[in-house]
């Protein structure tokens, strides 16, 4: 009998991750034994620490450089996109437990009761939260935490159904509007797996090239298909549709265009800090798996891929900038917002060199923190019936409570990129790069698209200093002690990374080099 | 024959700051914790609030004019100061720098001194108001913004600084935001702020692409090594950014409007500073537009039509702060056509923009003045023998009169003057082009003040029915009033033989050897001083018995008022009705042209959202079709990619 050989683990390595699923798991536990009265006061702390000893953890890696495995690489990248993760999950988590601003938190107890019948109106009135959410979240942070340190195309797409399923789940549990909460979570699954069937089918394709190479095996990780790239004697064909196939699964997740068309609807009906928590968290894990998939894997197609998503970048700018303009709605603008967004980043993506990852990793930490604010003052501001979202609704809220009509000015002028905010210098590191890389045609895009979008900005700066309340307009909730923390956290790190980003910029910079 | 070009002999080099200087970060500090304080405490700073607003003006003043002395002794009078490197990534490195140089030095002194005295005024004009301490933050916040873009040592520090006052700019327009006018007004100077403001944005990533850096001495010292046409783009588009501030053809409209706000405001922001923001642009770039003799033309061109424009509008205005807005503009167009004829013409419209901060503040404030005594009524059809019941600010206005007019000795002579000689001393038909141009502009420029002034406080009584007993302003609104008096009347003399020798040791300001133009010395004298005269006694012969207070109701009145009729119809003959028409001309461009584009940019803008906003219809099947279609697009484009099709 012969003895199965085991690889050689590095646990440290893998450490974050392991502590993100074993602390969903022991969740699971928690939902299932602890009694119901307590189980939000243990579920909530155990989240928390988990995220922190994770990060603990990240931190105590700082200078590893491993490919673990052969599936998880843990470089510069990977710790500080997993450690952006992490910190940003803390401040979503907090938005999550929430309990104070609504009876039992944002989301719903029982989601299996039909919507909108008057036994669901009871349980929105009345019901205590769902604890699941706490296990579902870590199960979709681990995912993360996997996704952008995955090291071969299968990993990576196990990594990407690890943290969607997850996040489709926790869609429809809006506590409020639950029709509309479940028709997004059902939208969301059904794109989400038609995009990943196009990541597979790429990936199968990337497959058959790298069978060119003659004296390697072939295989999907990047150090191969990078070989591939180079030296393949198969049809390039091959790779070109592959490597467009799974760009187009990543950009889905990214919500680039013509892949966001999900976006503003999942944005909207699902629960406001889950909306944060995808805003910031789920697009830090898509731009890492693009930074590392095009800086690794594809590096030598890069004069071949970069018109074709520089043009995708382009459209994706225009269609962010030019949607935000008619919306009416606060959470579709901030997820048009949000699209315009993923357009800057991947102007950062297709800057070359590692100024350009850099550049995205600030960019992705900064509007990470900021999005989280914003949506951290939509969950204040509501009504009898829940958050009160349309835009008509926020007229004169300056005159309500200017605290919290202030702190979404500033977040708004953070968004159109005013200097002093880190909307500005996080715009700087990555359009400077692609100067320096030549990509003045995308750096041009983004600076008019971006003129552009600060007019939706201002349309609700002005809304809300210059008109005058009227009977419609709502108070807006005095927000529990996890609430203030997570907009206090939020609205520093814009101004800090703002004012200082030196610190993170070089930490940054210092982190930008791949294992290869 | 010609000015010298001012092209760099020897490298740009600055000293390192000690001692004194450097604390100069205190100047855009000081004021900045005061507008914190102001905001930060909110209510509870009520009662003294407008007091710390003034005094940290009043300390950042002192502090300047010690700075300014502390130059005598340098060498070559310009110190550095690099606080901390504010981006460091790669071949990017941005400071956090300051830098004090005379040309930094006199609008520092321009800023603080004038600015402190608008202050002083502001606490009594704003006494009514119930949020002047928000007044106050809002002004302290201009101060140091607007110091921050004259002291920065690179070009994003001066964007900073740019920012900063556009965004105070718009909060003190919108300061009466209940009044629809206001908000509307402020929306405006915003909108097309922005454009200028993207020209200079984008001027800026051309700096990093080409010279891979914006300090101020490393572009001027990398300048010469970059193509001609690089060189122009750079220039057109800092010329878009200072047009944009600065209110030049053809970005001008916002800033007649921008008079909605506070007339402090108006006098400080709109009048006296932040509006000579794009001279000070484009002064302290002038190693980059003297490189390019295209470039100089486009902007004595931009100077001269709109100086044009600004006095021929400014004739047809009854609006009192709205004649005096576009003569901002006229007077800013001086500068424009001084700093582009390059050379030694530079200083002098560094000197014309001071003299012009100082007679300029005094006439808004002299209006505001006015204002004040008149139920805030500012139609000059409706004032009239006002001399008798405000003599200091008939006298303090009067000096400003006196100065714009440009009449010997008074500081407009000694600043407009050298502008209109130099615009003669062009080489060839331009020099009978802009030369004219700048001749014709000052007799506009002397009969619409004269108009002004002559309807304003002399003539038969045109008030309406509610005033029955105008009164002089408290003592804290006339004490501002007669130190800016004074400045305006003795000023341009003292400035015009001190501030060009100063500013010869600013960067690239080179000293130029005597020239002639086409014209002598002494015919421009007489000519400009010839056409002052004419354009200022034909104002008075046609004013001074008062003007319509229309719309006139037909009836008894027309026979009792036929002596103002006839001077009206001399009016409408002589200078109304080609001033209307050409008013109405520029004004239908104005709106139809300059602003439709811009409505009807941002028209299209929402049209086109609107439009596409139907494509998101909320269907999980069309999401799914357009998904697949992108998908086709991206594999396709690939695949032409790989076929070399686009390489």
């Amino acid at each position: 009998m012969t003895e199965l050989e085991l690889p050689p683990i590095d646990y440290a390595a893998i450490a974050p991750i392991l502590i993100m699923l074993s602390a969903a798991v022991v969740g699971v536990l928690v939902e299932a034994f602890v009694p119901r009265r307590l189980r939000h006061p243990v579920q909530l702390p155990l989240a928390l620490l988990a995220v922190l000893a994770a990060l603990t953890m990240v931190v105590v890696n700082a200078d590893k450089r491993v490919i673990t495995i052969g599936v998880i690489a843990v470089d510069g990248p990977t710790l500080f996109l997993q450690g952006a993760i992490l910190a940003l999950s803390a401040v979503a988590l907090l938005l999550l437990g929430e309990r104070v601003v609504e009876r039992g938190g944002a989301f719903v107890a029982q989601a299996a009761v039909t919507a909108d019948s008057p036994e669901d109106r009871r349980q929105a009135e009345n019901a205590g939260g769902a604890g699941e959410v706490y296990p579902l979240t870590t199960f979709a942070i681990g995912g993360m935490l996997i996704f952008v340190s995955a090291n071969d195309l299968l990993t990576m797409f196990i990594a990407l159904e690890v943290f969607s399923l997850p996040l489709y789940l926790l869609c429809a549990l809006a506590r409020r509007r639950r029709l509309l909460s479940q028709e997004a979570a059902m939208k969301y699954f059904l794109l989400g797996a038609y995009a990943s069937a196009f990541f597979l089918f790429g990936l199968a394709l990337i497959y058959g090239f790298t069978a060119g190479l003659g004296d390697r095996v072939a295989g999907v990780d990047f150090a191969t298909v990078n070989a591939a790239v180079a030296n393949s004697t198969a049809s390039p064909v091959l790779l070109f549709a592959g490597m467009a196939l799974v760009a187009i699964g990543l950009l889905f997740k990214a919500a680039a265009a013509p892949f966001h068309v999900w976006t503003p609807d999942v944005y909207q009906g699902a629960p406001t800090p889950l909306t944060g928590f995808m805003a910031a968290c789920t697009k830090v894990a898509a731009f890492g798996a693009l930074l590392r998939v095009f800086h690794v894997a594809f590096e030598g197609a890069r004069w071949d891929f970069t018109p074709v998503l520089g043009a995708v970048a382009v459209l994706t700018m225009l269609v962010g900038a030019l949607f935000a303009v008619t919306q009416t709605d606060i959470k579709r603008l901030l997820a048009y917002s949000s699209i315009a967004n993923a357009g800057y980043l991947l102007v950062g993506v297709l800057a070359p060199g590692s100024g350009g990852l850099s550049g995205t990793m600030f960019y992705l930490v900064a509007y990470g923190f900021t999005v989280l604010a914003a949506f951290a003052v939509v969950t204040l501001v509501r009504d009898a019936d829940g958050e009160a979202t349309h835009l008509s609704r926020w007229a004169g809220l300056g005159r309500r409570s200017p605290v919290y009509a202030a702190v979404f000015t500033f977040v708004l002028l953070a968004f159109a990129g005013i200097p002093m905010t880190s909307g500005f210098t996080s715009k700087f590191a990555v359009f400077g790069p692609a100067l320096d890389g030549g990509q003045v045609w995308l750096v041009i895009a983004g600076v008019l698209t971006s003129m552009v979008l600060a007019f939706p900005y201002l349309r609700v700066v002005v809304l809300m200093w210059l008109s005058e309340p009227g009977d419609a307009t709502p108070t807006v909730a005095v927000p529990g002690g996890l609430t203030s923390a997570a907009l206090v956290i939020g609205v520093l790190a814009t101004l800090v990374l703002g004012v200082a980003p030196d610190p993170l910029l070089d930490l940054a910079s210092s982190a930008a080099d791949f294992v290869r | 024959m010609t000015y010298a070009q001012a092209a760099p002999a020897e490298t740009v080099s600055y000293a390192t700051a000690d001692g004194l200087l450097s604390s100069v970060w205190l100047l855009v500090a000081i004021p900045l914790v005061s507008a914190t304080i102001l905001l930060l405490l909110g209510r509870r700073a009520d009662r003294w609030g407008h007091w710390l607003g003034v005094t940290a003006v009043g300390a950042a003043f002192l502090l300047g004019l010690s700075y300014f002395l502390g130059l005598r002794g340098l060498e070559n009078r310009s110190v550095e100061l690099s606080l901390w490197d504010f981006i460091a990534v790669g071949g990017l490195r941005v400071d956090f720098g300051l830098l004090f140089d005379p040309l930094a030095g006199v609008f520092v002194l321009l800023i603080t001194g004038v600015g402190f005295l608008i202050h002083l005024y502001a606490v009594e004009y704003m006494a009514h108001d119930e949020r002047r301490r928000l007044f106050f933050a809002y002004f302290n916040l201009f101060i140091a913004a607007m110091l921050l873009l004259v002291l920065g040592n690179n070009y994003v520090m001066l964007y900073f600084g740019w920012e900063g006052v556009g965004l105070a700019s718009y909060l003190l327009i919108s300061f009466w935001y209940t009044k629809p006018a206001a908000a509307t007004a402020g929306k405006k100077a915003f909108l097309m702020n922005r454009v200028g403001d993207a020209g200079l944005a984008i001027a800026i990533f051309i700096m990093f692409a080409t010279l891979g850096t914006t300090q101020y001495d490393e572009v001027f010292n990398g300048i010469g090594a970059l193509a001609g046409s690089t060189v122009l783009v750079l220039g057109v588009l800092l010329l878009l950014g200072a047009a944009g501030k600065s209110g030049q053809f053809p970005l001008q409209a916002w800033l007649p409007d921008a008079m909605e706000g506070p007339t402090p405001v108006s006098a400080l922001i709109h009048a006296a500073t932040m509006v000579t923001a794009g001279v000070y642009l484009i002064a302290r770039s002038n190693i980059i537009f003297s490189a390019n003799a295209t470039l100089q033309l486009v902007v004595v061109s931009v100077g001269a039509l709109t100086l044009l424009i600004g006095a021929i509008i400014g004739c047809a205005k009854d609006d009192i702060k709205r004649v005096l807005a576009w003569s901002t503009v006229s007077q800013i167009g001086y500068m424009f056509l001084g700093v582009g004829l390059g050379g030694a013409a530079y200083a002098l419209a560094i000197v014309h923009l001071l003299a012009h901060g100082f007679f300029k503040a005094n006439m808004f404030l002299g209006a505001g003045s006015v204002m004040h005594g008149m139920k805030d009524q500012v139609d000059i059809r409706r004032f009239g023998g006002l001399a008798k019941y405000m003599k200091i600010t008939w006298l303090t206005f009067g000096a400003g009169w006196l100065a714009i007019i440009g009449i010997i000795p008074f500081s407009g002579y000694f600043s407009k003057e050298p502008i209109v000689e130099a615009a003669f001393a062009r080489e060839g038909w331009t020099a009978w082009l802009f030369g004219g141009a700048a001749l014709l502009g000052a007799g506009l420029t002397a009969f619409y003040m004269t108009r002004l002034f002559v309807l304003t406080f002399h003539g038969p009584k045109r008030w309406t029915e509610d005033i029955e007993h105008p009164h002089e302003s408290p003592a804290l609104m006339t004490i501002p009033l007669i130190l800016l008096a004074v400045g305006s009347l003795g000023g341009g003399a003292l400035l015009a033989t001190s501030v060009p020798d100063w500013l010869t040791t600013t960067a690239g300001l080179a000293e130029t050897e005597e020239h002639h133009g086409v014209l002598p010395h002494l015919a421009i004298f007489f000519l400009a001083q010839g056409v002052t005269v004419l354009g200022a006694g034909l104002g008075w012969f046609l004013f001074r018995g008062g003007t319509a207070t229309a719309p006139q109701p037909a009836g008894v009145l027309v026979t009792a008022a036929r002596k103002n009729l006839y001077t009206d119809a001399v009016n409408e003959a002589v200078f109304e009705k080609p001033g209307i028409f050409l008013t109405r001309a520029l004004v239908y461009l104005d709106n139809r042209g300059i602003d439709g584009l811009i409505n009807g940019l941002a028209a299209g803008v929402g049209g086109g959202s609107g439009r596409l906003r139907r494509l998101q219809t909320g269907f999980v099947r069309s999401y799914a079709t357009s998904i697949l279609t992108g998908a086709l697009l991206v594999v396709a484009a690939f695949l032409a990619v790989q076929a070399g099709w686009f390489a």
